[in-house]
């Protein structure tokens, strides 16, 4: 199928809305032709990943889109750097990282793109609405603005979010168009006692069973309650976008596209059905964790992938109650929370008890952790997946609160009851 | 011979290295060594470098087209990259690596079934127009004592 372009998109790609512009358009139309889109379609937002320094070439590429005039078309937001802005010395990289990381970072706010570096955009006032067109990257944040949202965007990859937030448009394609967003998959969770499915640390290890299930289907899970929360929903879609590229789920009864099974089915027969067994779900909690059984010490603790929403850090200030923790506790965060905890006067209390806050990066993306190699101890899935990689650290999983416990106690404490079945 | 569609085109030779498990670039290879980084994965610890990589399924974080950009400018990309299923975000890093002037890396979508029974490490010729060769068993006897 051929890409048909407007006169307006031929003029761009000829070079009439500027160099940066038609480099842009040219990256997009390659990148449409590959997933087969036969047009373009006009997006109202954009959230860019590609501001993350993983090396020269991407400052590279930000520069030259800067060096043509470039400059973003629509509303645009951006993920995490490699740099905390807000306090210089937390990030411990060398003078190349910090000087290339700054560089990348301020190429991305000259095209015009708002300084949020918050992998929770949808959490800092980014919330397009359901059915319309917008292009983000960032795995998690796609699987969020689809799911949660009912916004329409494609996993767009480094680079292809900044050529079409440069362009207003994205290739019409895969999850843009109604086919690819229908359910084939049904994912029986009715089973799972209620009990669990109460607490937080059920969500992220929901995800990471349901990423290896998946690969890129799209689901629709039956039996979560009708009043889960949405940091619980952020958990379970980052967690199945790290061991799976899940972009989108349904959750029946909760997220916009499925008030039903059937109706998220399109009323159309499922390919299949897998059902959430203790088995299965013991296995996903296990594979998140590397550090040996039984392991007891722990170096660091780290939570808030993605970014720790508000919600979040009240439930930590009320499981901390006034304690102090005895090993290094970051808790990961964008600009538009640390403010609020600022203005709250929570942030004294945090910092009081010991919590080092991160705010524009985390600590598998950045050299933050104290140590090369050790222990870490986190309740996000998305850590635990990439963290022995990109941090050279074991983990050990649990919830929330046995990372407090294990914290404030300087030693692995888990409470297995959690997972009786 | 087998002919997949071409998601990025080109030639190359290379090694097979088939990847036995889906795998995400970033958090999963080592943009500066071209190595398997991640301890999950079956082929911890192998270079991609100079391979044709197949790989059966591309998953994970969308920094992977930075990690592609970063693995062809400091030359231990993979010769060509064969995908079991199209995966733009892999490709993208290609495109953008070609556009900054870099070498480039075909990449050729095909079900690695087609070329399942290949043995691991056999030369692999990618052609413009995603055709793909080998030398058959015979012809790799042959080879060693022609």
């Amino acid at each position: 199928m051929a890409l048909e372009l407007t006169a307006a998109e031929r003029d761009v790609l000829s070079g009439g809305g500027g160099v940066a512009a038609a480099m842009a358009m040219r990256i997009l139309v390659e990148a449409a032709s590959m997933m087969g889109a036969s047009k373009l379609v006009e997006i109202t937002s954009a959230h860019i990943d590609g501001c993350l320094y993983h090396g020269d070439g991407g400052v590279e590429f930000a520069e030259a889109l800067v060096a043509g005039e470039g400059r973003v078309a629509v509303p645009t937001t951006l993920n995490v750097g490699a740099l905390d802005l807000l306090h210089p010395d937390r990030v411990r990289g060398g003078e190349h990282h910090t000087r290339m990381a700054r560089r990348q970072m301020d190429a991305y706010r000259r095209l015009g793109c708002e300084p949020t570096w918050t992998c929770a955009p949808y959490q800092a006032g980014h919330r397009p609405g359901v059915g319309e067109q917008v292009a983000w990257g960032e795995s998690n944040a796609v699987a969020f603005a689809n799911s949660v949202l009912g916004a329409r965007t494609e996993r767009y990859g480094d680079f292809l979010d900044a050529c079409c937030a440069l362009t207003a448009r994205a290739p019409l394609a895969g999850l843009h168009t109604d086919a690819a967003r229908r359910a084939t998959v049904v994912v029986d969770a009715t089973g799972v006692p209620a009990s669990l499915k109460d607490r937080d640390v059920f969500y992220p290890v929901l995800g990471t069973w349901l990423g290896l299930e998946l690969g890129r289907d799209v689901c629709v899970i039956a039996g979560i309650p009708p009043d889960v929360d949405e940091d619980s929903l952020k958990a379970l879609g980052a967690a199945a976008a790290s061991t799976g590229a899940v972009a989108l789920f349904h959750v029946a009864g909760v997220t916009p596209e499925a008030p039903t099974v059937e109706a998220a089915l399109g009323y159309t027969v499922p390919e299949r059905t897998v059902v959430a067994t203790a088995g299965r779900l013991l296995g996903a909690l296990a594979r998140l964790s590397t550090a040996p059984e039984g392991a007891a010490e722990i170096d660091a603790v780290a939570v808030g992938s993605p970014h720790f929403s508000i919600e979040e850090f009240s439930r930590l200030l009320g499981l901390l109650d006034g304690r102090r923790v005895r090993v290094p506790f970051f808790a990961c965060t964008g600009r538009h929370v640390v403010a609020e905890l600022e203005a709250s006067g929570a942030l004294a209390t945090l910092e009081g008890a010991g919590v080092e806050i991160v705010a524009d990066t985390c600590v598998v993306v950045a050299p933050i952790l104290p140590s090369a190699g050790g222990v870490l101890m986190t309740c996000s899935g998305k850590f635990a997946h990439y963290g022995p990689a990109n941090t050279g650290h074991e983990v050990v999983f649990g919830s929330l609160e046995d990372c407090v416990e294990s914290a404030v106690a300087g030693r692995v404490r888990r409470d297995p009851e959690i997972w009786s079945w | 011979m087998v002919t997949g569609r071409v998601l990025v085109d080109g030639e190359a030779v290379g090694p097979l290295l088939c990847l036995r498990a889906p795998i995400s670039l970033w958090g999963g290879v080592d943009p500066r060594t071209g190595r398997v980084s991640d301890p999950r994965h079956p082929d911890n610890g192998r270079s991609v470098a100079g391979t044709v990589l197949a790989i059966p399924g591309a998953v994970g974080s969308s920094s992977s087209s930075a990690v592609m950009l970063e693995l062809i400018r400091n030359a231990v990309a993979p010769a060509a990259v064969l995908l079991d299923r199209s995966d733009a975000i892999l490709a993208l890093g290609v495109v953008v690596a070609r556009e900054l002037g870099h070498p480039t890396v075909p990449v050729v979508e095909l079900s690695l079934e087609r070329i399942r029974g290949v043995p691991q490490g056999t030369t692999l010729k990618v052609v413009a127009g995603g055709r793909i060769s080998w030398p058959e068993a015979d012809d790799i006897h042959l080879g060693a004592t022609r």
